[in-house]
């Protein structure tokens, strides 16, 4: 127990507790002049305006996976299934190369694109990309096992009472998803809002235009702003923290629903 | 939030038609039409396709561009040497100190209540919401030369940051939480009815956790660790901020890529790139392995 507290308090309090510290020697009027800044503003606008756009794609695409994976067969499908995870578990770094070079001009899929006249690296559309990347297994994973362990005999008492099945889809499965789709987006979200490693490659890195907020934050340090890199992320920390909170009252709020078996 | 119930026929039809009709119903009620079912696979298939499998190939792609000689090539340079070396030596430590903490930790919270149990999960927990890149910071406000133990450290002649000790403390950071929760549920639903048993045998504490519950979480051990070391040898954010991208020196494999992409030298950033997603899909192919011997092994409980 002793041990337990003491390790969590070397590796994570302390240093968390070091970053409130640091915060708290700005006056607030110092805090708000680098928090409104142009450049501190845009960047924020751009990692959270883009991670909620990329996390609302990764819940309708991730629910439309986990409907192919969990209700039909198809050749491919367990293959597919593990390939969900990829994101998980490849290196940031890897996934931030690996979707520049795809989608730069002259790559695989940014030729095509651009001969549409869509450009993709380099442009926040980029970005968007690699936060939908990033987001896809969230969604999937807290999902998946929701709609697997949902009991048959809902779906089929409201299709004999006369439902149709989009009526079935909307007014039955739906809400018994609601908790686990909440969940995974608010996940998605938050693992966008601080990506870094993925985006850097791709995002083209125009101050105020595809500059995201965790890479302003790398620029004040290596300037040796120590202030308003602690500043940007105290912002950034407290947003994580309300969004775990979330989620946890999510998942007890999704527990008291479902009848204990 | 009304029901519309719509009659799917008279009732006075014929009964073996009725009947006929009851049975492909039921059969319906669960899915959708043969057109619905082909554009929902399709639509899955293309999207993951597009974004996870493309990038995959891709990496492999360009890293045997010119050639398996110049893949070979590239990995044997010495500053690709330098950065494997160092990757495994930043995962063996971190891997090392999670697994003690994360079997102590899963132990406290699954076996035992105590006030304050919520926020030390949600503590536990925070490594994986955080930004990366905050996990480096925090270590440069600690460590720096004008962090809180900046000057005790120089005065000491120690070096953490842009050295390995900041460079292990930060993967630790970031893989904290990867062990401990791959056991807590475990250990909850294991509850401690066979330690009691054990402790009023009288085996020792240590004679418990070691001949009782370590065999029963063996697998998720093994999950948690698996999973700690793939993201310990990828973080990159965090590990970016706190190695001073020192050559040979504090580069480790991410880094490395990094440098090399920026350096146009593609095909040894693709190189260095393709090894992180070979150990990407090798823990992929082991995590399903675990997996299945997880089910079978609560499959067997019950």
């Amino acid at each position: 127990m002793g041990l337990t507290l003491s390790w969590l308090s070397v590796i994570i309090l302390i240093p968390l507790a070091g970053l409130f510290l640091k915060s708290l020697e700005l006056s607030p009027e110092q805090f708000w002049d680098i928090l409104t800044s142009r450049r501190t503003l845009n960047a924020l606008r751009v990692s959270f305006g883009l991670a909620f756009a990329a996390a609302s794609v990764n819940l309708v695409m991730g629910s439309v996976i986990v409907w192919a994976l969990v209700r039909y067969r198809f050749p491919g499908r367990r293959l597919f299934d593990a390939i969900v995870d990829v994101p998980f578990a490849l290196p940031t770094a890897v996934a931030g190369v690996a979707l520049t070079a795809l989608f730069a001009e002259k790559g695989w899929l940014g030729a095509p694109l651009a001969a549409l006249g869509i450009k993709v690296a380099f442009t926040p559309v980029g970005i968007f990309v690699a936060m939908i990347f990033i987001g896809i297994p969230f969604v999937v994973r807290t999902v998946q096992p929701v709609l697997q362990d949902l009991d048959p005999e809902i779906e089929e008492a409201a299709g004999s009472l006369g439902a149709s099945r989009w009526q079935t889809i909307i007014r039955v499965i739906l809400p018994s998803l609601a908790p686990a789709l909440l969940t995974g987006l608010a996940l998605a979200f938050a693992r966008a809002v601080g990506e870094y490693g993925s985006v850097i490659f791709i995002a083209g890195n125009l101050p105020n235009v595809s500059e995201i907020a965790p890479l302003l934050i790398v620029i004040r340090l290596s300037e040796f702003r120590y202030a308003d890199a602690t500043a940007i992320a105290v912002v950034m920390l407290v947003v994580s923290f309300v969004i775990i909170f979330a989620v946890n009252r999510l998942q007890r709020w999704a527990q008291s629903r479902i009848p204990a078996r | 939030m009304t029901m519309q119930i719509v009659h799917s026929g008279p009732v006075t039809s014929s009964n073996e038609k009725t009947r006929a009709r009851e049975a492909f119903a039921r059969d319906n009620l669960r899915t959708e039409p043969k057109a619905v079912r082909i554009a929902v696979i399709t639509i899955a298939i293309t999207f993951l396709t597009v974004f996870v499998v493309l990038p995959l190939v891709v990496v492999f792609a360009h890293a045997f561009s010119k050639g398996i000689a110049a893949y070979l090539a590239a990995l044997a340079e010495p500053e690709a040497l330098a950065a494997i070396r160092l990757t495994l030596l930043v995962a063996a430590i971190s891997v090392g100190l999670n697994l003690v903490f994360g079997l102590v930790a899963a132990w406290a919270i699954a076996k035992f209540d105590f006030p304050g149990k919520t926020f030390l999960i949600t503590l536990i927990d925070l490594p994986f919401s955080v930004s990366p890149v905050i996990s480096g910071l925090v270590f440069v406000l600690l460590f720096g030369a004008q962090g809180y133990f900046g000057s005790w450290l120089r005065d000491h002649d120690i070096q953490i940051l842009f050295a390995v000790p900041g460079i292990a403390l930060a993967t630790t950071f970031v893989t904290f939480p990867f062990v401990a929760r791959a056991l807590i549920p475990l250990m909850q639903e294991q509850g401690t009815q066979e330690e009691e048993a054990a402790i009023s045998l009288g085996a020792s504490g240590l004679q418990t956790f070691f001949r009782v519950t370590l065999p029963n979480i063996k697998w998720g051990v093994l999950y948690g660790v698996l999973l700690c070391n793939a993201r310990a040898m990828g973080e990159f954010g965090a590990v970016s901020v706190v190695s001073g991208h020192i050559r040979g020196e504090t580069n480790t494999m991410p880094l490395l890529v990094e440098i090399l992409y920026n350096e146009y030298q593609f095909v040894a950033a693709f190189a260095i790139a393709s090894l992180l997603a070979m150990l990407a899909l090798i823990t992929l192919i082991a995590k399903t392995v675990l997996e299945r011997h997880l089910d079978e092994g609560q499959a067997s409980d019950h």
